[in-house]
């Protein structure tokens, strides 16, 4: 079987496209690109996971899975994988449910279509810090938020907005919203709006234009904004500072794993907790990514195409 | 399939998908212009107790900035950095999205991984090591270990936005140059670099913009005078009561208005609906 295969090659390498024979030099210009990741990320990241099984100080007793017993041994750290969760995920949710509806809709351009944009990006601008910081101010005890509930008169004493649960999931949301606007947008356009014409034709309904032709033709956008939007709430760490409870509710992962490395000089146990931060998001991630098979791949196929 | 036409199709008067929109876009306005507003008025207050506006206004806050935060030397390294950051990651980013655009190759589809993994991870998880192993060369605490840092995620984004970018520029361009004798530098610098300096600016500006408020890596990398404005920014709202808040607010709008500028510089050179997906129709 491999010989007339190997021969084969051996007399005419069999590219997809034989246009050239010899090796393309325009290729080598994604060395450095490739060098560069290898170099700043790859490499750290195995040298983290190096370093997570040579446990450091006390945690050396229990062998190279020190670090990662520390941690999962520890019941106040363990509680920051829940922590985390319980914010990324409605955060993701919340959002990507308000933009999907806007984002169809915006796909055929209305009056003011830039300045719409422009100014759902600007959060995006901000950054988490400032928002965060702006928060302290706006929906503080003395802000405008709390002026106005209690002056018409919802309710008599002002609401705890800040440093709880409550005010990192505002923060995350506010943040969290334009990156997914503006992905799903950039899929709503991309949508052939003669099918919706077709379905409405051929007499489908709203809702059953939705269900049966929107929502599949969405689903690949679906999935990397949710994707993406995963990436970024699980890494929450400034909001759950500044907006939230770090000694408590807020304790997430990412600080738990600076504390560790920075407060405790415990780069061991602090590279152990990055690792498994990254191992359960990207469990996340994929899983939200493989929406994006079920649906899109079925759909086109169903296209004949 | 078989969809029955039960009712004609009726086109309600009120478009429901609009009101959907404004009342969003309110609700958004509404909460970002408060954080902004609330944050910009403070910025100029004398004071604010209590009321719905602050008791007087002055700008002694924006010159206590100066000299207490060290704004000059902050805005400083904030610019050597994002530029820096923006150059680097365009100069490698571009040639990478060139030709994962324009050719095929065997190991492709790990080179396109590989090059989306930094953007797949939160920047917590790599940036630990990584800020470990800068400590080890000796270059975290400064200016070159905050850009070297900071070029994870930056490059990644160039290649990512840039490869779609490519691929929309006809190639039959590039072919007829090749076809009229051009050589291979003369149909990049003549054919390619003009067709693709909007979507390289864009690029560009938008990873300096990225850079801006990119905080936990430079949190994790930078030392006393490698700090970007954001991470400034945090520390001071990390600690209040220490400053007034007014103090603080000034510098976070310092902050605003950098980024804001240079977002709507980006948004003036491409649509970023196009910048996301690009589509043939």
């Amino acid at each position: 079987m491999t010989a007339p295969l190997a021969r084969d090659k051996a007399v005419a390498p069999s590219r997809p496209a034989p246009r050239r024979r010899r090796l393309d030099g325009t290729l080598l210009l994604v060395a450095p690109a490739v060098l560069l990741v290898l170099a700043l990320f790859v490499y750290p990241f195995v040298y983290g996971l190096a370093l997570s099984f040579q446990p450091y100080g006390d945690n050396e007793a229990n062998g190279p899975l020190g670090s990662y017993i520390a941690f999962f041994g520890d019941a106040r750290e363990r509680l920051s994988i829940w922590n985390t969760v319980r914010l990324a995920i409605p955060a993701t949710a919340i959002d990507v449910a308000l933009a999907l509806p806007l984002a169809y809709r915006l796909r055929r351009p209305i009056p003011g279509q830039r300045t719409l944009t422009a100014l759902f990006v600007i959060p995006m601008t901000l950054g988490t810090v400032l928002i965060a910081e702006g928060m302290l101010q706006f929906l503080g005890p003395a802000g405008w938020v709390n002026k106005a509930l209690l002056a018409i008169g919802i309710v008599h004493e002002p609401v705890r907005f800040l440093h709880n649960y409550l005010g990192t999931l505002i923060s995350l949301l506010i943040s969290d919203f334009p990156a997914v606007f503006l992905l799903l947008l950039g899929y709503a356009s991309g949508i052939d709006p003669a099918l919706d014409r077709a379905a409405r034709v051929l007499g489908a309904s709203w809702i059953q234009r939705t269900v049966r032709v929107t929502l599949p033709m969405m689903l690949p956008g679906i999935a990397v904004a949710t994707a993406l939007s995963l990436v970024a709430t699980f890494s929450v760490f400034p909001s759950a500072v500044l907006v939230g409870n770090p000694a408590g509710e807020t304790r997430v992962i990412a600080f738990a794993a600076w504390q560790a490395a920075y407060e405790h000089f415990d780069y061991s146990e602090g590279s152990a907790i990055a690792i498994v931060m990254g191992a359960i998001e990207l469990a996340l991630v994929f899983a939200a990514l493989s929406l994006r098979v079920g649906g899109y791949r079925r759909l086109t196929a169903e296209a004949g195409r | 399939m078989t969809l029955a036409a039960r009712r004609l199709p009726a086109r309600s008067a009120i478009d429901g998908g609009a009101v959907f929109v404004y009342l969003v876009l309110g609700a958004v306005a509404l909460v970002v212009g408060g954080i902004v507003f609330s944050v910009l008025l403070d910025a100029f207050a004398t004071s604010w107790f209590g009321g719905w506006l602050p008791d007087g206004y002055t700008d002694r806050w924006f010159r206590a900035a100066i000299t207490d935060f060290q704004i000059p030397q902050i805005l400083g390294a904030t610019a050597v950095i994002t530029l820096a950051v923006a150059g680097i990651g365009v100069a490698i980013g571009v040639p990478a999205a060139y030709v994962l655009a324009r050719r095929r190759f065997r190991g492709k589809g790990i080179i396109q991984l590989l090059l989306l993994l930094p953007l797949l991870l939160p920047p917590i998880t790599y940036g630990i090591p990584l800020a470990t192993m800068l400590y080890e060369l000796r270059v975290a605490g400064t200016m070159l270990g905050v850009i070297i840092a900071n070029l994870v995620p930056a490059l990644p984004l160039v290649v990512l936005l840039l490869t779609p970018f490519f691929e929309q520029i006809d190639p039959a361009l590039e072919r007829a140059a090749r076809v009229l004798g051009a050589s291979p530098r003369l149909v990049f610098t003549r054919v390619l670099v003009p067709l693709a300096v909007p979507g390289v600016l864009a690029a560009a500006l938008i990873v300096v913009v990225r850079t801006l408020a990119m905080f936990e890596l430079t949190f994790l990398t930078s030392g006393a005078d490698s700090q970007t404005l954001v991470v400034a920014l945090y520390y001071a709202a990390f600690a209040p009561g220490i400053r007034p808040s007014q103090q603080i607010d000034a510098m976070a709008v310092v902050y605003m208005a950098t980024s804001l500028v240079l977002l709507l510089a980006a948004l003036r050179i491409v649509d970023p609906t196009n910048m996301v997906v690009r589509v043939r129709r």
